[in-house]
């Protein structure tokens, strides 16, 4: 896996502490789920940022995505709470 | 001809008189325009202002994907949506949605299907500041906002 730019927005910027960081996750974190579960073992903010990993919404590459969607290729990814938009 | 199609994320206001111009003038085809504003309210006097975050990029993308997609499925003349970011206090406008066509059905729908998808789809969340000085809470999404958005695939 190549490094990852990783974008937060929100409560979930707030709560890890930063807009985003550049890293580079293990290989066997192949999607949006296991990146959230590998990133939730790195601190006690990112536990607390995913503790409700449901409601996270994710974006690869500025685009919407579910939980189940590879990661492979992705250049940017991005960690938000719903939208409160209008 | 394609119908002209206007996304903007800015911090300054937008001005809807001269946004309904820039659909009608010079032109004698529009028949209906509708607009709709959003604006930031007071909460019943608890509320100083709204910080509205956006991310950058993807919030203009998604929204002109829904403005296309409206596009798509009636016959519009043109489709604007302004939202804007940064500090907004009450009273003051927050997003814009104008949809013009030769007639009302299509100017009326298209501009509330365009505002529930934007709602659901497009990156921006709200935190309250309030009057006793305090930051408060974030804004929760509603369900009733993806119920709305829902109805159109249905319809």
């Amino acid at each position: 896996m190549s490094a990852l730019k990783l974008s937060y927005f929100a409560w979930v910027r707030e709560r890890i502490g930063r807009p985003g960081e550049i890293l580079t996750p293990p290989s066997e974190v192949t999607n949006i789920g296991e990146l959230i579960a590998w990133l939730s073992g790195r601190g006690e903010e990112y536990a607390y940022a995913f503790e409700n990993a449901n409601v996270i919404r994710a974006a690869i590459d500025r685009q919407h995505v579910k939980h189940d969607a590879p990661i492979s290729g992705a250049r940017e990814i991005a960690f938000f709470p719903p939208m409160t938009g209008g | 001809m394609s119908p002209l199609i206007k996304v903007a994320i800015q911090r300054e206001d937008f001005d809807v008189a001269r946004e309904i111009e820039r659909l009608t003038q010079g032109r004698g085809d529009v028949g209906a325009v509708v607009t709709f504003t959003g604006l930031c309210r007071d909460e019943a006097g608890t509320l100083e202002a709204l910080e509205l975050e956006h991310y950058p990029g993807m919030a203009e993308d998604e929204i002109e994907r829904v403005a296309k997609q409206a596009a798509a499925r009636w016959p519009l003349l043109g489709a604007t949506a302004i939202h804007r970011f940064g500090k907004v206090l009450p009273g003051e406008n927050i997003v814009l949605v104008i949809a013009t066509s030769p007639h009302r059905r299509a100017a009326f729908e298209a501009a509330e299907f365009i505002m529930d998808y934007l709602k659901t789809r497009a990156p921006f969340w709200k935190k309250e500041h309030c009057r006793d000085g305090s930051v408060g809470d974030w804004v929760e999404a509603k369900d009733a906002d993806d119920s709305a958005a829902e109805r159109w695939e249905q319809a």
